[in-house]
């Protein structure tokens, strides 16, 4: 047979299915979209011990084939071999969690009454016995009727042998596509099924002091909890924002010294101005933010794969609750303090659509680590380097007070939003709590590589394009001579016009220009404004020690205020409203993000600047 | 009583569900999750800000976590 094989890991959430995808596969996996959903399709390939290869996919975790979300809609006809483009899988890798077997036996039921070609991986007896929980897996393959191979797949335990029994299913299959037993059960059915089989398989039960019980009184704590989970989340950001400083800078020195390396051995011209100014400019200023978006998730993976993330939103869920939403937003709202564009795909794990919808709507509203150049930038030119009080800063003060206008300003968003576009029934807040583990390095490395490939792909694909186009808008028409070429250009006639809609809140003609490029990534905003104030803008730290005088002679204090108004509201931000468009399938949402945000931004800019004005400042 | 009344660490067994008062998808869910009439479970942990909600429930080997709006549609009945 020259077709390929093909086997589909199926089981609950929590079950272990993913560490096992990882061991199986190795780093050969393929991560896309299936068409028309948002859900990831997790695919590659391992070989059976004839040396024959499998092509494996890594099915959304589901309690059951009735499908009660997007996730399980494509389990479900994944494995009913109803998903058009998707080949039917030969064999069925169900994954139990050996400690809550009860649980786990109900869908692995109604996976096996299907007669297919099934192999029951029992994963994690490590942690089972750790509870003083020791399980027979040949008494459980006697009662489910099909082979049943113990695993460890953090620790590649009992990989050789899942593989063989992989392969003699497939074999068993060929030979009589009738051999596995067939039940007709209802659910109550199976439940009680599960719990006798599951007590069938235990071979010696003690009450050992379970470690996750303990660490939840701790961790759950009403009073001990959230200070924990605080202190976890500021040793978050001090990393994201402090360790990542270095390595930021040395990114930026290697972007600036491929930029000298290519004006040098370029003739001069558009193509040497195209490829420097254009591509490694704009592509290089976004790169920059690729340490803070691996350190966060190096948080977020560790946080999640340990299991505490589940505790984190049990912790929040009413603070969320009073805003209409629920624990589960906490997650991508967390994310998007890095980068809104991985908190919007973190989104998925939302059930509710509306929920989902509302947390896609307020992600931008964090204060991304984009909006931080132009943050320091301002700051240093107008807010007083003293203090106010013991040893606070009146700088760190007026950074923390931005922070927090925008998470104020989500809520306020949510709240406003599901009273009216995501109106509906008050989402609920249902989530198993899955036990503790120490995260596997292995797949926190291989995420964190995912994570880093997929925000590469994408500075590569849409952030190019749009910088690329910028460029071109603000370097033609070319300029007479003795003329600017930012007066010339397309993006300085779009500038002029648009210098009558920005004046009524303080903005001048120089910030309308800044704008325009800044919709590319916000932190462009910091190098545009040097261009414009004709520094001869190298990186932007540079440009911006050359731009603060610049920028204290030419603005006012209440300008400089409206403007750091404006970018906690500011939308520009082209890479988030594509993502949104990709995971709202459609132009209404972005579009109407695109809307809100420009309409509050221009509002409370407007705001602090007409109070600025009027006290005097 | 209802569960959302039920104690800390109290062992009851759920002895009716309003499934009327759950949203269809939140019903399916927690049956799915093995939340039905004859499940024995205990309330391991409750939230912190106001209303003490959400609830951590022990069910089985598992800790599940739910609002008290849908703990108070389960009668249950301590052991």
């Amino acid at each position: 047979m020259s077709r390929l094989r093909t086997a589909a890991l199926v089981g609950n959430p929590n079950s272990g299915k993913s560490a096992l995808f990882n061991v199986l596969t190795g780093a050969r996996q393929k991560i896309a979209n299936y068409p028309g959903v948002t859900v990831e399709r997790k695919a590659g390939r391992f070989n059976l011990p004839s040396g024959e290869p499998v092509e494996l996919v890594d099915l959304p975790g589901s309690y059951a084939l009735d499908a009660a979300s997007p996730d399980e809609e494509v389990t479900r006809k994944v494995v009913l071999g109803e998903f058009a483009g998707e080949a039917k899988p030969e064999v069925l890798i169900v994954v139990l969690d050996a400690s809550n077997l009860e649980q786990h036996l109900v869908f692995a039921q109604e996976l096996i009454e299907l007669g297919r070609p099934v192999v029951v991986a029992l994963n994690m007896v490590d942690l089972a016995e750790r509870d003083g929980l020791v399980l027979d897996p040949e008494a459980l393959s006697q009662s489910l009727g099909v082979p049943v191979v113990p695993t460890v797949a953090v620790r590649r335990r009992g990989i050789e042998a899942l593989l063989a029994a992989i392969e003699s299913a497939e074999a068993t299959a060929e030979r009589d596509p009738k051999a596995h037993r067939q039940w007709h059960l209802t659910l109550p059915e199976r439940r009680m099924a599960a719990q006798t089989m599951a007590r069938g398989a235990i071979l010696s039960e003690s009450s050992q002091h379970r470690l996750h019980a303990s660490l939840d009184k701790v961790l759950l704590h009403p009073w001990l909890g959230p200070p924990i989970l605080f202190a976890l989340l500021f040793v978050m950001f001090q990393a994201v924002f402090a360790w990542a400083a270095p390595l930021q800078d040395a990114l930026d020195g290697g972007v600036t010294a491929l930029i000298a390396f290519a004006t040098q051995a370029l003739p001069a011209g558009f193509l040497r101005d195209l490829l420097t100014q254009g591509v490694l400019a704009g592509v290089g200023s976004v790169i920059v933010f690729l340490p803070q978006i691996v350190i966060l998730f190096a948080f977020i993976l560790a946080m999640e794969q340990s299991g505490y993330m589940a505790r984190a939103a049990f912790l929040m869920d009413r603070l969320m609750a009073r805003v209409g939403l629920s624990g589960r937003s906490f997650i991508p709202l967390l994310s998007s303090f890095a980068c809104a564009i991985p908190g919007i795909m973190a989104t998925r794990a939302i059930s509710d659509p509306k929920d989902r919808l509302t947390t896609i709507l307020i992600a931008p509203l964090m204060t991304c680590s984009a909006r931080l150049p132009v943050y320091a930038v301002i700051i240093a030119a107008f807010i007083p380097h003293r203090t106010v009080g013991a040893g606070i800063g009146l700088q760190g003060l007026v950074l923390f007070a931005l922070y927090l206008a925008g998470i104020v300003g989500a809520f306020c968003v949510a709240l406003v939003l599901r009273r009216t576009v995501t109106k509906g029934s008050a989402s609920g807040f249902i989530m198993e709590l899955p036990k503790y583990q120490w995260p596997p390095m292995r797949d926190i490395l291989l995420g964190l590589w995912q994570r880093a490939w997929i925000f590469l792909r994408r500075a590569g694909t849409i952030i190019f394009t749009v910088t690329v186009v910028l460029w071109l808008l603000l370097s033609f028409p070319r300029a007479a001579p003795g003329e600017s070429q930012v007066d010339a250009s397309f993006a300085g006639h779009i500038a002029n016009g648009l210098q009558y809609v920005v004046e009524p809140i303080g903005f001048n003609r120089e910030i309308a220009l800044a704008l325009i490029p800044a919709m590319a990534a916000r932190e462009v905003a910091v190098s545009s404004l040097a261009t414009t104030y004709a520094v001869s803008a190298g990186d932007d730290d540079e440009a911006a020690q050359g731009l603060i005088p610049r920028l204290q002679a030419k603005w006012t204090l209440p300008t400089a205020l409206a403007f750091l108004a404006w970018f906690v509201f500011a939308p520009q931000c082209l890479s988030t409203i594509a993502v949104t468009r990709r995971e709202t399938n459609g132009w209404k949402w972005p579009m109407f993000m695109l809307a809100y945000l420009f309409a509050l931004a221009y509002i409370f800019a407007g705001i602090t600047y007409w109070l600025a004005v009027a006290v005097g400042l | 009583m209802t569960l959302d009344q039920l104690p800390p660490r109290r062992r009851a067994e759920i002895v009716a569900i309003d499934w009327a008062r759950l949203a269809p998808d939140e019903a399916k869910r927690l049956q799915a999750l093995g939340i039905d009439t004859g499940a024995r479970v205990a309330v391991a942990h409750r939230g912190v800000f106001g209303g003490r909600d959400p609830i951590a429930l022990l069910i089985g080997r598992m800790t599940l976590a739910l609002r008290r709006s849908h703990a108070a549609a389960m009668t249950v009945k301590e052991l």
